[in-house]
């Protein structure tokens, strides 16, 4: 091609030039320059891109199987009822799990209340006040170790530090297990929606006379809060259908969590995600099918919470 | 001129400086937050010295022996977690093989334009949803649907390439090949999410210079991008496999709580967060101290295996930043 062209703009002898473009475009092979799956290259590359299509296909299957299952095998059971009753024993049919969604929004509650303030006043400290300092850095390093801390050993500790201490099984005791969970989640993202906090905006305030204190709490919070409503609703998405922390915590409960008026706080409390682990491997029907109901119930609060979450941050988005 | 401060100010003026309250409050809140960072490094030092501090007499009792035993009476009084470390182990590196190939395939094809913007975004809210279901469910869903279909293909299997030391037991039930399915299933998104993250961050100019050197489109893939976003990849695997040391539920609804040492993946195995979620609850006083240095193991593996992969995530992106301006 380079030839051909220093020869155009040559263009004396119009024979040899012409010789010269014939040749170097018998030089070129132009069947290999079409996109044609006869070529090895291009074959391999469809094929490549053929298998990770499918791939991305196939991985979505588990998601839709669960949600079928759960809609097919616990929709058949939903009704009031479930809400209204506790659990059946053996060979009782009927029942519900109406403690056990108290008891898990009980104990989710109990764990907002201590991760979200804990989480949102650090995440400030890291933002705000002190972002570069070593404190910082290192508070950022065990947040991120937390995220990766499996759930089972925060019910260890909670069973240490708490069931060990009080000598009972409780609501408390399953709330600050998932506490421990929640508090990176919260933390992490508080922080970053803090962090997209326009500078412009904390100047003005500052130029105003404003202490950073004040900074913080007319400026920086008001226009971090969907950002932190994102991360707070994540935490408690994934606090809710924990099992793990609570197997050893708030153990399981046939009971309401409000007994004759009077609110058993320290005492064992159901949870839907340690009954569906304790109805799963039953062999009695009526209980495997409300493990199935609760499974649905779970799932659906759960999505709800996740999803609302993630609108908010769209919404910022956009805006 | 000469400025009197007292006369600039209108009588009517809202402005003044900060009151005593207000300096006192700054000064409090400012302690607060500070407090507030303080404990989170105290709590993971407090649950380090709690689970380590109650498996210490465990420690001492049982010494090393404990990791290489292999049977757990609580009767007798004889405690070994080698199956349980070997299960935890072999059931998370099958999860990573199989979740690593979907996660970084579907990393790819979600961030190499071979789809229109707004399909990927539905296809990676799919991806991410199967996150947010909770694991006692994905357990449930293991017994009831994964377990029965998996069984007639898994027996035959068996039947006629039992040889193989990986099919030399067939699958009666619960065992290593549907845990570890369902666990690759879970690590799933957090693999796809951190190596789509990272092969995002593989500057355009980079794929650009390949197709104009007449690259096809995954010879600028594999020659190009991937090297590029390995360190980051490899950290999303990393991430991954720490993520399924401990997960807890669907191993313990699913993996058959068997102490036994095997190759197989058909047969019931166990691990060590299996083995707390189902032992704790009954434990007596002195199980209980010995499934405190179980989970003391754990820890060291997960922290282990976390810190590796947080080291490596930083290094991937200083690395990036470092190189592209």
């Amino acid at each position: 091609m380079n030839d051909s062209d220093s020869n155009n703009s040559a263009g004396i002898d119009s024979d040899s030039e012409e010789i010269e473009l014939t040749r170097s475009f018998a030089d070129v092979d132009f069947p290999r320059l079409e996109r044609s799956l006869r070529h090895p290259r291009t074959l391999f590359s469809s094929g490549l891109s053929l298998m990770t299509g499918i791939v991305t296909v196939v991985a979505c299957i588990p998601l839709f199987s669960v949600l079928i299952m759960l809609m097919y095998r616990g929709g058949k059971r939903l009704g009031l009822e479930l809400l209204t009753e506790t659990p059946p024993s053996a060979f009782e049919s009927g029942g519900g799990f109406g403690n056990a969604i108290v008891g898990t929004l009980t104990m989710v509650g109990i764990a907002a209340l201590i991760a979200v303030p804990f989480g949102i006043l650090a995440a400030v400290f890291l933002a705000e006040f002190g972002p570069k300092s070593k404190t910082a850095s290192a508070v950022r390093f065990c947040a991120k170790l937390l995220t990766g801390f499996p759930s089972i050993l925060a019910g260890v500790f909670a069973y240490a530090a708490v069931v060990l201490l009080t000598g009972t099984y409780s609501a408390p005791a399953g709330g600050i297990a998932l506490s421990i969970l929640m508090l990176p989640i919260v933390l992490l993202t508080a922080e970053e929606s803090i962090k997209m906090v326009p500078k412009k905006m904390k100047e003005a305030a500052i130029g105003m006379g404003a202490t950073q204190t004040q900074v913080v709490w007319k400026v920086i919070l008001p226009t971090a809060l969907p950002g932190m409503l994102t991360g707070v609703m994540l935490a408690v998405a994934r606090a809710a259908g924990e099992t793990a922390p609570l197997l050893f915590t708030a153990l399981n409960s046939n009971y309401w969590i409000v007994q004759d008026g009077e609110l058993a706080l320290m005492e064992p409390t159901a949870s839907l995600a340690v009954l569906i682990f304790n109805f799963s491997g039953v062999p009695f029907e009526s209980q495997i099918e409300l493990a199935w109901a609760a499974a649905l119930v779970l799932v659906l609060i759960v999505l709800i919470i996740n999803i609302g979450g993630q609108l908010l941050s769209r919404k910022r988005v956009l805006r | 001129m000469a400025i009197s401060l007292e006369g600039d100010v209108p009588s009517d003026s809202v402005a003044s400086p900060p009151s005593t309250f207000d300096i006192s409050w700054d000064r409090t809140f400012r302690g607060l937050t500070r407090f507030f960072s303080w404990m989170t490094i105290f709590l993971v030092l407090y649950i380090l010295y709690e689970i380590a501090g109650k498996a210490f007499p465990a420690v001492q009792e049982f010494g090393l022996s404990f990791v290489t035993g292999t049977t757990w009476d609580a009767n007798r009084g004889e405690f070994g977690v080698f199956p349980e470390i070997w299960g935890t182990l072999y059931s998370s590196l099958l999860a990573l093989a199989i979740g690593g190939f979907f996660g970084i395939s579907i990393a790819i094809f979600l961030t190499q334009d071979f789809l229109p913007p707004r399909l990927e975004l539905v296809f990676k809210n799919i991806v991410e949803l199967l996150a947010a279901i909770p694991s006692v469910v994905y357990g449930l869903w293991g017994i009831y649907v994964v377990i029965p279909a998996m069984r007639p293909t898994a027996n035959w299997v068996h039947e006629h390439l039992g040889w193989i030391p990986f099919f030399k037991t067939s699958l009666s039930g619960p065992g290593m090949l549907p845990a570890a399915l369902v666990l690759s299933i879970m690590v799933l998104p957090t693999i796809s999410a951190v190596s789509r993250d990272a092969l995002s961050s593989v500057p355009h100019k980079l794929k650009e210079a390949a197709f104009g050197l007449g690259a096809t489109r995954w010879e600028a893939i594999l020659g190009v991008i991937l090297p590029t976003s390995a360190t980051g990849i490899f950290g999303a695997l990393v991430l991954g496999f720490g993520r399924a040391l401990g997960e807890t539920m669907a191993l313990a609804m699913l993996v058959g709580n068997s102490n036994q040492v095997s190759l197989s993946l058909f047969s019931p195995a166990n691990t060590l967060a299996a083995l707390l979620a189902n032992n704790f609850p009954e434990a007596g006083q002195q199980e209980e101290g010995v499934l405190m240095y179980a989970a003391l193991i754990l820890m060291a593996i997960t922290l282990l295996v976390n810190l590796v992969g947080t080291a490596i995530m930083n290094r991937a992106s200083s690395h990036l930043s470092g190189e592209v301006k």
